[in-house]
């Protein structure tokens, strides 16, 4: 035992040495110099210290997990023991209609989100820049940007309660006109314009507030100028207001881009149900399905890593676009 | 900016046109708010009669007393507060060291660390393995895995950093010269500079917790332990599911919409009266994370 070591006593030994001569006639070395350092600012590493493990354990641990993709996965062995299948999961997954219909949802949701959500913060922003009267600017904000913080399972309440088939306020409106009651929320092709105009409805208020500080940003004396030589408000908001928040919204438009494989689908979980997955399932409420709920881990975290990995891609691809837009990156 | 008889004609019609919108705008996110509130205080007969419309109809209370008679909803209410102050004092505790720490020039692998962080924030490993690490740590059906599991995000930690990057140095000279250390500068100087910034992200915490739902429905099996967006959850699905098959478990004092509006008013309640306070806030905190490096 004392034998197998002393050698590499000794190396050590004669390292120590070594380095000590060096410190005497150069300059420290890399490593001791980081060592000094942390002696010295041990404190801003015991700070960093509890954020880092959080993230080693909670975030980037399941990255490791996410092998399970790759194996045939069994609880008992666990994710390291199960055996590897290679591409099996991803081959069933192509080959799977309900997978291939979440992902062709997930898309459609999401376009019709930006096309019909995008603008509407900007047109808010634009709309609130041109009242005069700040109370009534101010009390209209406040009440635009409350959906935002209300939780997503009041909001389906509320939308289940409205577009309930006995009593909700939409079927007793219709009924004034002597339009049958619909079952709204039972109809696969209601099922996108409900989801799409209830996201407008709790989140375009909110997003108003980055096109809102743009336009604060705006220089007055253009204003003023335009004003001299008898520019209409409307003028001034085309030739003006507009321009000048351009930047701001040609970035927002690349992040959403960027996020087209994120719905919200936390709400859709609340509002879908059997009849309506036709239109309604998205590739996050297939993964919860096939995997939390019918125990298909594997199979499911393969649908998980081909949405992460799309979703990388276009989030980098995003953050280039708008680097080389604006000169600076999102992050 | 300009004198109000400088308008034209043009100019006024614009301007009445743009309130009203407005208005417009207003009344529509308003109005369902409303109809919940009036809902929950008429007769379930009326409410499924669909009389109500704007202002409760036949006022009573049966549906609150059906609602606040159950003891899950004090169950569900009280982990609710459980979990948003000790989840936003967790998140708090860790955020504003780590963050502090990225934002000194002199850390070694500053990059390294912030890339770290900011990494979590372009690639997600997703549902899946983030529920089975939660297994694998024993974290099902446990008060200390919601309230550690979700403490942290690269959003929150970048948004607290670049604050404190844009505190001047010279704010902290004069503690360094009495000899303090990084904890007592980031106590006593950092943070008392930076109370707009972690005002905003306390409410993000608040608010992300308060509204938890999708985690805690999946993560936590013992009814004791559900917080309130769950137990709400669970009424409506099974109130509806008892209307679709035409169970009649109600009487004409109070009905499936009655209730549930009831549970509404009861769980929004709370985000109301913040609301106010949290408006100074948000407005500026939502832009302090948009200037990044």
């Amino acid at each position: 035992m004392v034998n197998e070591t002393d050698p590499a006593i000794g190396a050590t030994e004669t390292l120590v040495v070594e380095a000590k001569e060096a410190v005497r006639h150069r300059a420290p070395s890399r490593v001791q110099r980081v060592g000094d350092h942390v002696k010295r600012e041990w404190q801003l590493y015991l700070m960093l210290l509890p954020t880092v493990i959080w993230l080693l354990v909670f975030l980037y641990k399941p990255m490791y997990g996410l092998q399970v993709a790759f194996k045939d996965y069994s609880i008992f062995r666990g994710v390291a023991g199960s055996p590897w299948i290679g591409f099996e999961h991803f081959e069933t997954l192509f080959g799977n209609d309900q997978f291939l219909r979440a992902l062709k949802n997930t898309v459609i949701m999401s376009f019709y989100t930006l096309l019909f959500g995008f603008p509407m913060p900007i047109i808010l922003a634009l709309m609130f820049n041109e009242v005069l009267n700040a109370t009534f600017r101010k009390t209209a904000q406040t009440i635009v940007y409350l959906p935002h913080f209300i939780s997503s399972v009041i909001i389906a309440g509320i939308v289940i309660t409205a577009f309930s088939p006995s009593a909700g306020i939409v079927n007793t409106v219709m009924g004034w006109f002597g339009i049958d009651p619909i079952y709204f929320l039972t109809k696969p092709e209601w099922f996108r314009p409900i989801f799409v105009g209830t996201g407008i409805w709790q989140e375009s208020g909110f997003q108003s507030i980055v096109y809102l500080a743009a336009i604060a940003g705006v220089s007055p004396t253009l204003y003023e100028s335009a004003v001299i030589d008898g520019a209409s408000r409307w003028q001034m908001m085309w030739k003006i207001t507009i321009p000048s928040i351009m930047s701001t919204i040609i970035i927002m438009l690349i992040i959403r881009i960027g996020n087209i494989l994120e719905v919200s689908f936390e709400m859709i979980i609340l509002l879908y149900q059997p009849a309506t997955y036709e239109t309604a399932d998205v590739v996050n409420t297939f993964i919860y399905r096939q995997g939390i709920q019918a125990g298909q881990y594997d199979f499911a975290a393969a649908a998980g890593l081909f949405n992460a990995v799309v979703a990388f891609v276009l989030v980098m691809a995003a953050n280039t676009l708008s680097k080389r837009y604006s000169r600076t990156s999102l992050w | 900016m300009a004198n109000m008889n400088l308008y034209s004609r043009g100019d006024k019609v614009f301007t009445i046109a743009n309130m009203v919108l407005i208005g417009l705008f207003t009344v529509s996110t308003l109005y369902p708010f409303i109809y919940i509130a009036s809902l929950s205080f008429s007769s379930g007969f009326e409410a499924r009669a669909g009389n109500v419309i704007l202002t409760p109809v036949q006022v009573t209370l049966e549906a609150y007393q059906y609602v606040l008679s159950n003891p899950q909803f004090w169950i569900s209410y009280k982990n609710t507060f459980i979990y948003t102050i000790a989840g936003t004092l967790m998140s708090l505790v860790i955020i504003i060291p780590g963050a502090y720490a990225l934002s000194r020039p002199q850390l070694v692998g500053r990059r390294f660390w912030n890339l770290m962080v900011a990494f979590t924030m372009w690639f997600n490993a997703g549902l899946i393995p983030f529920f089975l690490n939660m297994r694998d740590l024993g974290l099902l059906d446990s008060y200390f895995g919601i309230i550690i599991g979700f403490a942290v995000n690269g959003f929150n930690i970048i948004l607290l950093r670049n604050f404190f990057e844009s505190v001047p140095q010279s704010f902290e000279e004069a503690a360094r010269m009495d000899g303090a250390n990084e904890f007592q500068v980031l106590w006593k100087v950092y943070v008392p500079l930076s109370k707009p910034a972690l005002a905003t992200i306390a409410l993000f915490c608040i608010v992300s917790r308060w509204n938890g739902f999708f985690w805690a429905m999946v993560l936590l099996q013992d009814d004791s332990k559900i917080p309130l967006q769950v137990f709400l959850r669970q009424t409506i699905a099974t109130l509806s599911d008892d209307q679709e098959f035409g169970a009649t478990l109600f009487d004409a004092s109070y009905s499936f919409e009655t209730v549930s509006a009831a549970i509404i008013v009861c769980s929004i309640i709370p985000v109301l009266i913040v609301y106010p306070f949290m408006q100074k806030y948000f407005e500026k905190g939502i832009l302090l994370g948009g200037v990044k490096e």
